[in-house]
């Protein structure tokens, strides 16, 4: 006996295997991401007043580039907008626009993952400087006269590295200083960035925008990471389909669109992550 | 077991060659199998390896609960030499070693032990065969979903060997002990604990949707949702608890991991001060963010743990009672009940972290709720056995003693699900006895049975019936001795976490003292016991009674249908259900039931 249904429908339930399989492993998901969407909810109304202040309120707001986010955004509905058009070209049986269709998906699928990685890099090389005398900056740093790249220092100095380099000084550049809500820029107040020079003994802290520093972006990096590997996972399947996987095309049409059917849905699966995650990430 | 394949296949007219199958070399039939039977098997014997390692560690515990402070015999030079003398000076258990074997117990016994034997090697066996299905839906997930559960059981074992030994923090691995109790070592044995723990998630969930998709693709013609064996429903509400009760606990432990490897505090509150000072974290997580998450799980994976078990049990005590087993309908919509509510009780587990009245009240009540449909299978199970002419049997034994052996656990934790009285108990040896009844007299027992009674399919041969029933009244008997003395320890007060048994607390009251001994030379006993099964078990595969035919209970289910053993494919044709699943004695029936495929 082989087994049945493998791409036929079943009669009572109208589904072949795959797609039921598919349905419950994205309600596994929702269980994953679901999970971390209430620890973030829990850790922000939780969160102790004072922590984080660079504004009034304990949880930080205002870190994340909304514009890129905004951006990003586009790029993965885009991407699953044509994958499901890469899905109706095999049902119409044209293949050639399939292949163009899941290219272009590809394309935003590396885009996006280009662009965050981008947004990472930005929060490495970002710092949070605490003074001994309470004032607190953020800002980009130099050590011994280097730009503050992550990739050039090959990790992220805080106090302890400091200390261990015998680090006697450091050069600070402070992000611009945003103008409060309703309020005007004060008259000749300065839009330049500020550089200054910060000795070693007078910091009480130094950090890069990492998961260590703050709740906040324990929880943003690991919910966007682990996002992160979904697009990359969904990528790489989708990918194999677009190339050495469609071979099997020729083989058998209607399993193969049943294929794409069931790896777009997990496709749609990680936008829809990506939906929740950026209004309640960086905007709310 | 491939002589005895080729010889019952031939009794059917059919040999391998007629299949057109060539034959598959050694990894490829025994490794790198996608048949759920060689699934099933591999299971079965990876989880019951893991059951007697999770049971020496008990015993080794228990040797230092009972007599503490002296030197583990046979086995404590070998713990110094191998484990190192930080953690058995002189053969001596020490409290890290304790810490570790206790936590250790927990995680294998319910992550690699009982929960792959019961759901991955009864569920991957039998639940197709009785369906009528010639596999799993996804034969190829099956396969990877065994190997991850075997990857997960070797991080977990190698993390008795990393500096700073295994996980120590218990199976519930509470955070922020979990975070801080090995301040040295950055991948200690909780980082791998971890580990462990998420390639575990990731096997039973490629299992659950495979089971999932197979009940509901899989059936054969004719088996309608209320043909299917009580068993088949069990695995199916199993199924689900694991597709969605696992991934919050996956969720939380890689916030843990990021808590243990890259400094985040996720779990660790503000201000939070050890021994050593103050923590150097950034704070602002929350404790109780984790127990909320890891009950989430826990509680659920209590009933992937005792389901199973009754699916088991319906199977048997039907058959040998020769009686359809009593409330059927009821028993199925108790099941799905039992799997909705085990998902709102989580917190019964967290009374004493002092959350308020109103969700106390709440999570109260729903405790009690859930007894009712638990009550209700058990009590059709009692029903079941009125008036019929019972085959004593030792799969039967089994089974019928799985009834009280189970409803004392569940009775004994209907004080532990009400408020007040929990504030009491909580975390004593009472907890201990309770969840241990309902799990090792009760499951593994269920469990067992299952192995007696479908080793005549697996094999083709009988178990031996007189070491059997030895095996069973020893075990009975020992699992009694070791398990109801820790009621009362509990209720004097005896926690569950003191790795000398309490002797340097207790003083003035010994008799938690004097039965701490006593439990530790029933659990010998108990151990004594278990030898009769595991010569049986190896020995009846070769040198067993033979089975006289392929359906030698004379049961009703499409499992007992196939040819023994059954060979790829399952089924030499399709099969055709017109029953339902239990028509024993049915008036006019030429052996005195009807097979669920026999026509008319």
């Amino acid at each position: 006996m082989e087994i049945p249904y493998t791409y036929k429908p079943r009669p009572d339930t109208g589904l072949y295997n795959a797609k039921v399989g598919i349905w419950l492993f994205l309600a596994s998901e929702i269980m994953l991401f679901g999970a971390l969407f209430s620890s973030y909810i829990l850790l922000r109304v939780t969160s102790p007043a004072g922590e984080w202040p660079m504004v009034e309120k304990a949880w930080p707001h205002g870190l994340l580039n909304i514009p890129i986010g905004t951006f990003n955004t586009a790029v993965l509905i885009t991407s699953s907008v044509t994958v499901v058009l890469a899905w109706a070209a095999l049902k119409m049986n044209q293949f050639g626009k399939f292949r163009i269709y899941m290219v272009i998906t590809l394309l935003c699928a590396f885009g996006f993952l280009g662009i965050k990685s981008f947004e990472y890099n930005e929060k490495f090389t970002h710092y949070e400087l605490r003074l001994k005398n309470g004032q607190v900056h953020t800002g980009h740093i130099e050590v011994n006269g280097k730009h503050a790249g992550f990739w050039d220092f090959g990790s992220i100095y805080n106090l302890e590295r400091l200390g261990k380099e015998q680090v006697k000084e450091i050069s600070f550049t402070a992000d611009p200083a945003k103008p409060k809500p309703g309020e005007k820029h004060a008259e000749g107040a300065s839009h330049e960035h500020k550089k200054m020079t910060v000795k070693v003994e007078e910091i009480s802290k130094l950090d890069a925008f990492i998961l260590r520093n703050h709740t906040f972006f324990a929880i943003y990096f690991v919910v966007t990471a682990l996002h992160g590997l979904h697009v990359l996972g969904g990528a790489l399947v989708l990918g194999y389909f677009a190339f050495p996987g469609a071979k099997f095309w020729k083989k058998n049409p209607e399993q193969f669109t049943n294929r794409i059917e069931v790896a777009g849905l997990f496709w749609h699966f990680v936008d829809l992550v990506w939906i929740f995650l950026f209004p309640v990430v960086y905007l709310l | 077991m491939a002589s005895t394949s080729s010889h019952t296949a031939a009794s059917y007219g059919v040999t391998h060659d007629d299949h057109h199958h060539h034959e598959p070399g050694f990894f490829q039939k025994y490794i790198f199998s996608t048949d759920h039977k060689v699934i099933g098997i591999q299971y079965g014997l990876s989880s019951l390896a893991f059951l007697f390692f999770g049971f020496l560690l008990m015993m080794a515990m228990r040797w230092q609960l009972a007599y503490p402070g002296k030197a583990i015999p046979v086995f404590g030079a070998l713990f110094e030499k191998v484990l190192g003398t930080d953690m058995a000076q002189g053969g001596v258990m020490q409290a890290d070693l304790y810490n570790s074997f206790g936590a250790m117990h927990g995680t294998i016994m319910v992550f690699l032990a009982i929960v792959p034997l019961a759901f991955g090697a009864f569920g991957n066996y039998v639940t197709p065969l009785q369906i009528g299905a010639p596999d799993m839906a996804f034969p190829r997930l099956n396969m990877a979903s065994f190997h991850l559960y075997f990857l997960g059981g070797v991080v977990m074992l190698g993390s008795f060997f990393i500096p700073g030994g295994a996980a120590k923090s218990g199976w519930t691995s509470y955070s922020p002990l979990a975070t801080l109790a090995d301040p040295v070592n950055v991948i200690d044995g909780q980082t791998l604990w971890l580990v462990g723990m998420v390639l575990l998630i990731t096997s039973s969930l490629l299992g659950a949707v495979n089971f999932i998709t197979t009940i509901i693709q899989l059936r054969a013609r004719g088996m309608t949702w209320m043909r299917l064996p009580f068993f088949v429903w069990a695995q199916f509400v199993t199924a689900f608890l694991l597709l969605l009760a696992f991934p919050p606990l996956e969720a939380a432990g890689l916030m843990q991991l990021a808590d243990n490897v890259l400094g985040t505090s996720f779990f660790l509150p503000t201000g939070l001060v050890t021994s050593a000072g103050q923590v150097p974290v950034s704070g602002g997580g929350s404790p109780l963010l984790w127990q909320h998450l890891f009950w989430f799980l826990a509680h659920p994976e209590v009933y992937v743990l005792i389901l199973p078990a009754m699916g088991v049990v319906s199977e048997i005590i039907a058959n040998n009672t020769r009686k359809p087993l009593w409330g059927y309908k009821s028993m199925v919509y108790a099941a799905m009940s039992i799997g909705f509510l085990s998902f709102i009780v989580w917190a019964h587990h967290m009374y004493l972290t002092g959350m308020g009245t109103k969700v106390a009240t709440f999570f109260q009540t729903t405790t009690m709720m859930i007894s009712i449909p638990s009550v209700i299978i058990l009590t059709a199970l009692f029903i079941s056995l009125w008036g019929g002419s019972i085959r004593f049997n030792t799969p039967m034994l089994f089974a019928v003693s799985f009834l009280p052996m189970f409803g004392i656990g569940g009775l004994t934790g209907l004080p532990l699900g009400f408020n007040a009285s929990d504030i009491y108990l909580h975390d004593s040896y009472y907890v201990i006895g309770h969840f241990h009844y309902v799990v090792a007299p009760g499951t593994i027992f269920g469990l067992f049975a299952g192995i007696y009674y479908w080793f005549p399919k697996m094999t083709g041969r009988y178990m031996s019936e007189t070491l059997g029933k030895i095996h069973f009244w020893g075990s009975l008997l020992g699992m009694n001795l070791v398990f109801t003395p820790m009621f009362i320890q509990g209720m004097k007060g005896m926690s569950r976490r003191m790795s000398d048994g309490g002797a340097t607390y207790f003083g003035a009251d010994d008799i938690a003292l004097t039965l701490n001994k006593s439990i530790t030379h029933a659990a010998v006993l108990l151990a004594v016991f278990q030898l009769p099964f595991i010569y049986n078990f190896f020995a009846s595969i070769r040198n067993g009674r033979k089975a006289e035919s392929d359906n030698p209970w004379g049961a009703t289910t499409l499992d007992w249908a196939t040819p023994t053993p059954p060979p790829h494919g399952n089924f030499l044709t399709e099969p055709v259900v017109y029953h339902g699943p239990y028509e024993y004695s049915a008036p006019g029936a030429k052996q005195g039931f009807v097979a669920q495929d026999r026509k008319s």
